[in-house]
Formats: structure tokens, C-alpha cells, sequence
């Protein structure tokens, strides 16, 4: 199924939830916060939180800044 | 007044070194460690952006010390909702509630929105953050944001990266008499000597990034900054003298080996 990460289309699994898109991108849990669909999820629910057609999910970090 | 004593509060926290420093453009995470460091900075400036596979690796927290105050930046954001939006994430990142608000249109000068500010202000205020909204200075504006629950303003110098120095003075001297929230001014400031007439000005603090990251000896001049930040308000504290176009005689002018 196609979803949008960061603004680009991806195709991933149907079975994929937000735990395993992060572990699947390599991204480590403690640098980085997902917001699915607007909503910012807790990490504690990234396991149980699944992806659905036409998501959108956003995963940002802090970078340098200003 | 004793030096020791001079500590500035912000949203409860104790902060002894006036300047504070923002992250972008240093060349690298270790050196920015460094600068933060030797500077012994408290508070420090971060940005937040979508992760990239490849940079997902290396995070910059861990090159900012432990005692750092973190404070976010909504830079991106074009309007209060994106504002607003931006500062929940980054304080979902765990790093406090501190989150400077910048709501910018405007790509040649890079200046605040100010009434878009003052929307997300209210906002975030009322959720708990710490609010400190990068504004131009306008005296009822900055009234607004004080209402709104900001607390501090933070007043550009001169267009940021510009380096053109504090070339708000006028406008930002009358916040300092009129505001009883920190002013801080940020944006602009290129040289020590201009940070230090920020805090002979009276204010709070200033936050300096470019002139700091992009200076070929980055450590060195962020020391610089932050000696400046010290002298400017040791001054200030001792009470400014007021200027006049006339000369006052300090040497007594009485006549000397003559008959008058």
C-alpha cells in the first residue's frame, strides 16, 4: 500500500505499523518523534499504531538552528 | 550591584550566561560542542526538520551539554497553526517545554509575523510551554505578547545573518523601559561590541548564532561574545552615564601657575 512519509510517496507492507517503519528506516527511537496523521504518537503506542492506504506520517529530529 | 547575584529567570530556570547561542550553520556537531562548552552557555537554540535516511545517525543532542537549556525553534513555519504545530513536536521530543516562536513570510528579510506570533503566543502559552517569540519591535505588540503569556520577547537587531549589528536600538530601548518581561535580542548582531551595547541597553540577553558559527575561530569568538554580553551588562547594572554634545571637564580647570 502507498503512504506518505515525510511528504513522499512510499509503498511498504500492509501489515506495517509506526514501530516497524522506524526500524525498517534505521531511525534510532530516542532522536526522533512521529506524527501520524497530524496527530504526535508516544512511543509507547508506535507498536500498536497501524499504517493505513493514503497515510500520512511525518518523522522529524532536531537539527541545527537559530 | 554583586555579580554573582545577577542571574536571570526565565520560565523558572536560573541562567547565568546572558548570551545565548544558536546551532545552525557550524560546520560540524563537534565543534559547536566546543563553542557551547568553552562559552559555558545555558541556553541554546535548535531547529526541528524531517529526518533524512542518511543523517538519521548522528543527533545533535548529543553535542549539546547536559545543562543546556534546549529551546526549539518553529522556524519553517509560515503561519501561528504551523507554529503551533512545530512546538508540539519538539516538545514531544522530550527536551523540556521552552520554544522560541518564528513565523516568518517574508524570504529577502527574513522579518517576524508579528500578528501570527502573537496567535500562536497565546496558544502555546496556554499548553504549558515557555514562550519566547522572536518579534519586531513594536512596543503594543510586545504588550500583546506579555498578555498573551510570553516570557520574553525577542526583538531582531537587524535582519537575521544579516550581521548588521543592533540597528533597533531606538525601538527596542523603549521595550526595555515599558516591558517587565527579559528582552532579548536576537538577529543580527555580527560583532561582540554590538552585543555589548544590546546589554549596556538593558537587556536581558542575546541570542548570536551567525556570527559565532561562521567566524574562522568559532570558539575564540564565541568567548568573545560572551565576555562582551558580561561587560555590557556589568555596565548597564553600574548605571549608564547620559551623553551630551558639550564637554565636561574632569581635570579641574582652574588656573595653574598663572595669575587669572
Amino acid at each position: 500500500m502507498k503512504i506518505k512519509i515525510n511528504g513522499k510517496e512510499e509503498v511498504v507492507d500492509k501489515q506495517e505499523n509506526i514501530a516497524r517503519l522506524v526500524s525498517s528506516k534505521g531511525f534510532v527511537p530516542e532522536h526522533i518523534v512521529v506524527e501520524h496523521n497530524l496527530r504526535i504518537v508516544p512511543k509507547e503506542e508506535w507498536g500498536k499504531t497501524a499504517l493505513r492506504e493514503n497515510d500520512n506520517v511525518e518523522i522529524v529530529s532536531f537539527v541545527g538552528g537559530g | 550591584m554583586d555579580r554573582v547575584e545577577d542571574i536571570l529567570k526565565i520560565g523558572g530556570k536560573n541562567i547565568k550566561n546572558r548570551l545565548f547561542i544558536g546551532t545552525g550553520k557550524f560546520s560540524a556537531y563537534e565543534l559547536m560542542k566546543r563553542v557551547l562548552e568553552e562559552s559555558d552557555v545555558d541556553v541554546t537554540t535548535v531547529a526541528l526538520r524531517r529526518v533524512d535516511n542518511e543523517a538519521a545517525s548522528e543527533n545533535i543532542l548529543d553535542y549539546i551539554p547536559k545543562k543546556c537549556i534546549l529551546v526549539p525553534n518553529t522556524s519553517g513555519a509560515r503561519n501561528a497553526d504551523e507554529a503551533v504545530r512545530i512546538a508540539r513536536l519538539s516538545r514531544a521530543a522530550g527536551c523540556g517545554n521552552w520554544v522560541k516562536i518564528e513565523v516568518i513570510q517574508d524570504n529577502k528579510y527574513l522579518l517576524p509575523d508579528n500578528s501570527e506570533t502573537l496567535k500562536a503566543t497565546e496558544i502555546l502559552a496556554k499548553e504549558g510551554f515557555v514562550v519566547l517569540p522572536y518579534m519586531s519591535p513594536d512596543l503594543s505588540m510586545a504588550r500583546r505578547l506579555v498578555d498573551a503569556g510570553a516570557a520574553a520577547v525577542m526583538p531582531l537587531g537587524s535582519p537575521i545573518g544579516s550581521n548588521r549589528g543592533f540597528r533597533t536600538k531606538e525601538l527596542v530601548e523603549i521595550l526595555v523601559s515599558e516591558i517587565k518581561i527579559p528582552v532579548i535580542v536576537d538577529a543580527g548582531l555580527g560583532t561582540p561590541s554590538s552585543a555589548c551595547e544590546c546589554m549596556e541597553t538593558g537587556c536581558a540577553a542575546v541570542l548570536v548564532n551567525t556570527a559565532i558559527a561562521i567566524a574562522q575561530d568559532p570558539v575564540a569568538m564565541a568567548k568573545s561574545f560572551s565576555d562582551a554580553v558580561g561587560a555590557g551588562r556589568l555596565a548597564y547594572n553600574a548605571g549608564m552615564p547620559q551623553s551630551t554634545k558639550d564637554a565636561k571637564a574632569s581635570s579641574p580647570l582652574t588656573g595653574f601657575l598663572r595669575n587669572e
